[in-house]
């Protein structure tokens, strides 16, 4: 029997080939997958893999549909590292984009540079408040956030569907559950002509970078880290954790929030109950994904819009039920979750018996 | 910016390396919906449209589809996606779909676009909708009179024209053929919830309703009338195999004729943007096969309604009509025109309560 | 308004019907959050459950079987979780969502042949006698088995939980990993087990939704119905018979609203549909507030990985 034991340190050549393997596992899964719905296997794999990346319009919409869920996923790995759990952002991202389509509707056809920012500061403030919501509970009642943040990604849908289907609803729309189509002012410009990329992609990559910066050099992230590994020395070196909650949710919300204005300003260009499409959940998995380094996350965003939009080439090209897509992209984050172990532990025949391995730094998740 | 001169670069490199569609002698047809094509209610009925092209032109053609799109920046990419893979004709079919079937269309003159039920057109884009208040108003007289607590049950998903016009519609039908009948209407803010549906049919058997209908998309209210022992139609489908018993008869979305007839247009050469609103002359509106529990006179009744309307010889919307405030709509004999059908936005006097906002 | 139309013991038999498959799979994430695991991932097994538990009445005629096959179902994709999170140490809140997408995809896989298909109905349970009792006999005597099931599992639940062996140990291990350990409780082992039976009854509430309340196979037909079970747990705070309440209330907001519609009143239906989940926030924070009772109700271990350290 081979059994895992655990290493002094996390592998770093593990680090970076456990998502080549976990790749390697799904493309065999996923072959298997097809072969059996009796679609050619290889062009399958190639239509979700590899056309987007070769394909111009495709990369361009690989970009509009990571970014978001990058831009989430680095608030939330903030948290995560602190040990706080925010699963609400769904919730931040739609307040985040109500709010900034409340502004962009008030001003209505007022054309002015001013109007974008202040959109963005909305965004960027509903999202804080709806994420410091579970922190107050926390801080103050010692309510689980993981619970508070969930139960308000409901109350967020339902308060969407009743601001489209009353004071944000198009009064021209035939009572249909819209908003006004927003006005060019209300609109992100786009970066790069034929295509969808705005500048809301711009800023999550310029983003990416100041976390990486934050949380590598600022004493910010090193408290942060230290409340996640080790909450007791964290205590000792003055970190006030009730201060640490507050900033991972609000700082956590606040880019959902700024991510649902990206897209409301962005690709969607109006309020509407059908924008919520589970960004805010899919974001969790890109985080761990990314092993909640800004970089890391960069990665794993891309690799999960391209199952996103290599799957919608597979339906057309090939027939692909929407379905198999799915199974096939729960195959691939079973596969990088499964592997994720060999980082921090290897395998072992039991008659080696090494002498007793201290414990890994704890893992990231435990708080 | 020299980003976006660079990305820009990148951009065009890549274009003529990949992009330009292969001639090809098969006409392509792209077909996106909004549900799974499994939802047996309104991306079922689009795509049994989709395969009647299959069989009508074979060869011909060249089917494909992407199902459950979300309304929204997705079905954009989705219909650039087709639109660039060389797509000759794309029908979107939810409403949903239309702002962003009216700019991709912007940028791909020469794919031909169709999209359901919306109102936006462009010199690509067609418009194409069933007139199924016709339909309702054959179900109409049918519910009038085999109600037998006169009580008549909706199921209603969203206060939008199309949904208003058809609880109208069969109102309208119903009360003529029997002054006592009364409808409850239940609004539950949703298309496809097939539990939710299922608990507004019980909410409304338990309310004394004993024939249901429904503007919604699931078979659910017809699985529990016929658990229920009550009388339903079918919707957006025929749905008799989840109601045997319950079933009376359907109004079913008939796409097939229309997609056949646009996809021989663009091969004809002879296909432009038009708005089509077909009713039960054009077969998009099918009325479904009448049960057998119908009495005969009732059934030649809704038979000869539907002819007369299909004739042109009926309108659904024939004054006298008040709105529900008293207020007269229609003088007598006065047909409803179809702008004032579209907007509509009101309840016709004798039904009760008031539409949601 | 004419309010006798309103009929309340039509009303509640209708609403015990909708709060059967809720009553199932909360009861089943009882447990599983009991023993200090956290799988977000109801929503997938419930609806791998109700294609499982369709599939196999259809196909055997015998709702009894499709009902074993549902959970069973459930449990295996439970054990999927159980694998990734209690022996390879993934990360639950992760491994749960994709969970949940990955049983959507596959449900929606399998049933592809089985839309449009009327299944075999399930009988109801008519208890000659009391059956027929005016009121009584319709509230509680004419229901099918598995809605007895699901209130005898709550019952079951609240037994195991305070009165057995086998609860306390299982609580042990949900407040305290490392002390369960130590004691020398197979603490992996035993979350294993309440991972199966939690999906188990996540499966037959699936089913529950595709064989009896609505009938049908339809994609996507659990329609949430998972997450709404996560939140009777902690509106439960944990304790069994809670989740009868929980589950009264999150079925009987929406019975209950369309009920009023049907009467001609009229309601605003989201803001009514906001109100169980932030009830659900206002039970928490009254239960944490108290440190002291808290302690006795949410795990204290909940989500977190546990290793043995030797």
């Amino acid at each position: 029997m081979w059994r895992l034991e655990a290493r002094p340190e996390p592998s770093r050549a593990m680090l970076l080939a456990t998502p080549v393997l976990a790749v390697a596992l799904t493309l065999l899964l996923g072959a298997a997958l097809f072969a059996a719905l009796g679609k050619d296997p290889v062009a399958a794999l190639r239509i979700i893999f590899l056309d987007p990346l070769l394909d111009p319009y495709a990369r361009s919409e690989l970009l509009v549909k990571g970014a978001p869920l990058v831009l989430i996923a680095l608030g939330l790995s903030l948290g995560f590292r602190a040990g706080v759990w925010n699963i609400g952002a769904e919730g931040q991202f739609i307040m985040g984009a109500v709010a900034s389509g409340a502004v962009a509707l008030a001003f209505y056809d007022v054309p002015g540079l001013w109007l974008l920012p202040l959109m963005a500061l909305a965004g960027l403030l509903a999202g804080a408040a709806w994420g410091l919501i579970p922190a107050f509970l926390k801080i103050r009642f010692n309510a689980n956030e993981i619970l508070v943040s969930l139960m308000l990604v409901y109350v967020a849908e339902q308060f969407l569907i009743a601001m489209v289907s009353g004071p944000l609803r198009d009064p021209q729309g035939f009572n249909f559950p819209l908003s006004r189509l927003f006005h060019d002012s209300a609109l992100l410009p786009v970066l790069i002509e034929f295509t969808r990329v705005h500048a809301g992609v711009l800023v999550t990559l310029v983003l990416v970078g100041l976390f990486w910066a934050l949380m590598r050099w600022h004493v910010l992230g090193f408290s942060i880290r230290l409340m996640g590994e080790a909450p007791r020395a964290a205590a000792f070196a003055g970190v006030r954790p009730n201060r640490i909650v507050a900033i991972s949710l609000g700082a956590s919300g606040a880019l959902a929030g700024l991510a649902g204005m990206f897209e409301v300003a962005g690709p969607a260009g109006q309020l509407a109950p059908a924008l919520p499409v589970g960004y805010g959940f899919t974001a969790i998995i890109v985080a761990f994904l990314g092993r909640l380094n800004p970089l890391g996350v960069l990665l794993a965003g891309g690799v999960m819009a391209l199952t996103y939009v290599g799957g919608e080439g597979a339906q057309f090209g090939l027939g692909v039920p929407a379905a198999a897509n799915e199974v096939f992209r729960g195959m691939l984050l079973f596969s990088l979750l499964a592997l994720n172990i060999l980082v921090s532990f290897r395998l072992v025949r039991p008659a080696r018996v090494a002498a007793p391995a201290p414990r890994p730094d704890p893992d990231p998740q435990e708080a | 910016m020299g980003l976006n001169k660079w990305m820009a670069a990148a951009l065009i490199a890549g274009l003529s390396a990949g992009g330009a569609a292969a001639q090809q002698d098969t006409l392509k047809v792209g077909f996106i919906y909004v549900g799974p094509v499994g939802d047996y209610g309104w991306s079922y009925e689009h795509d049994k449209g989709r395969q009647a092209i299959e069989a009508a032109l074979g060869e011909k053609v060249e089917t494909t589809f992407v199902e459950s799109v979300p309304e929204g920046p997705d079905a954009e990419r989705v219909l650039t996606q087709m639109a660039r893979a060389g797509t000759d004709l794309i029908f979107s079919t939810s409403f949903g779909y239309m702002d962003q079937v009216i700019k991709v269309a912007r940028q791909f003159p020469d794919v031909k676009f169709e999209h359901a039920t919306g109102y936006k057109r462009a010199d690509n884009v067609a418009t194409y909708s069933g007139r199924f208040y016709e339909g309702r108003h054959v179900i109409g007289l049918i519910a009038g009179q085999m109600t037998e607590t006169n009580t008549i049950g909706y199921i209603a998903s969203f206060p939008i024209p199309e949904v208003i016009r058809g609880i109208n519609a069969a109102y309208l039908a119903a009360k003529s053929v029997n002054p006592e009948v009364e409808f409850k209407i239940v609004w539950v803010s949703t298309w496809f919830d097939p539990a939710k549906e299922a608990d507004a049919a019980n909410a409304l058997i338990e309310q004394g309703a004993d024939v249901i209908m429904q503007h919604t998309d699931s078979p659910a209210a017809m699985t529990i009338a016929e658990e229920k022992g009550i009388l339903a139609f079918g919707q957006a489908s025929d749905m008799r195999e989840f109601g045997p018993n319950a079933r009376l008869s359907s109004i079913i979305d008939n796409w097939g004729p229309y997609y056949v007839a646009r996809a021989q247009a663009v091969l004809d050469g002879t296909w432009e943007s038009m708005d089509t609103w077909g009713g039960i002359d054009s077969a998009m509106t099918e009325i479904g096969g009448f049960s057998e529990q119908i009495p005969f006179a009732v059934r030649k009744q809704a038979m000869d309604a539907a002819i007369a309307i299909a004739a042109g010889r009926l309108h659904a919307f024939t004054g006298p009509i008040n709105k529900q405030d008293g207020t007269p709509w229609l003088a007598p004999g006065e047909t409803a025109s179809d702008g004032d059908l579209l907007g509509m936005n009101f309840y016709v006097e004798g039904l009760e309560g008031s539409i949601p906002n | 308004m004419d309010f006798s139309a309103l009929d309340p013991v039509a009303l509640i038999a209708s609403l015990l019907v909708a709060a059967t498959p809720l009553i199932l799979a909360a009861t089943g994430e009882l447990i599983v959050e009991k023993a200090g695991v956290l799988n977000l991932g109801v929503e997938g097994m419930m609806i791998l459950g109700a294609i499982a538990g369709f599939a196999i009445t259809v196909e055997s005629e015998s709702p009894a079987l499709g009902f074993a096959a549902a959970a069973l179902a459930g449990a295996g994709l439970a054990l999927l979780f159980g694998v990734l999170t209690q022996m390879l140490l993934s990360n639950q809140v992760a491994t749960g969502l994709a969970l949940t997408l990955f049983g959507l995809g596959l449900a929606a896989l399998i049933g592809q042949p089985y839309s449009g298909i009327k299944p075999p109905s399930t009988p109801t349970l008519d208890i000659p006698g009391l059956s027929d009792l005016p009121v009584l006999g319709r509230l509680f005597f004419s229901h099918d088995a598995v809605l007895y099931l699901a209130l005898a599992l709550v019952a079951a639940s609240w037994w195991f939980l305070t009165r057995m062996r086998g609860g306390l140990i299982l609580r042990a291990v949900g407040e305290s990993h490392d002390a369960a350990h130590a004691l020398g409780y197979p603490v992996v082992a035993i979350r294993l087990a309440a991972i199966a039976f939690g999906g188990a009854c996540a499966g037959l509430g699936g089913a529950y939704l595709s064989l009896i309340r609505v009938p049908q196979w339809t994609e996507g037909m659990t329609a949430g119905a998972g997450w709404i079970a996560l939140a009777i747990v902690v509106f439960a705070s944990w304790k069994p018979w809670r989740v009868l309440l929980g589950a009264w209330l999150f079925g009987g907001v929406t019975i209950l609203q369309l009920n009023l519609q049907a009467l001609g009143l009229e309601v605003g239906s989201a803001w009514l549909s906001m109100t169980p989940y932030l009830m659900t926030i206002l039970v928490l924070v009254l239960i944490s507030a108290d440190r002291s009772r808290a302690a006795l109700n949410a795990p204290a271990s909940l989500g977190r990985v546990f290793r043995a350290s030797s």
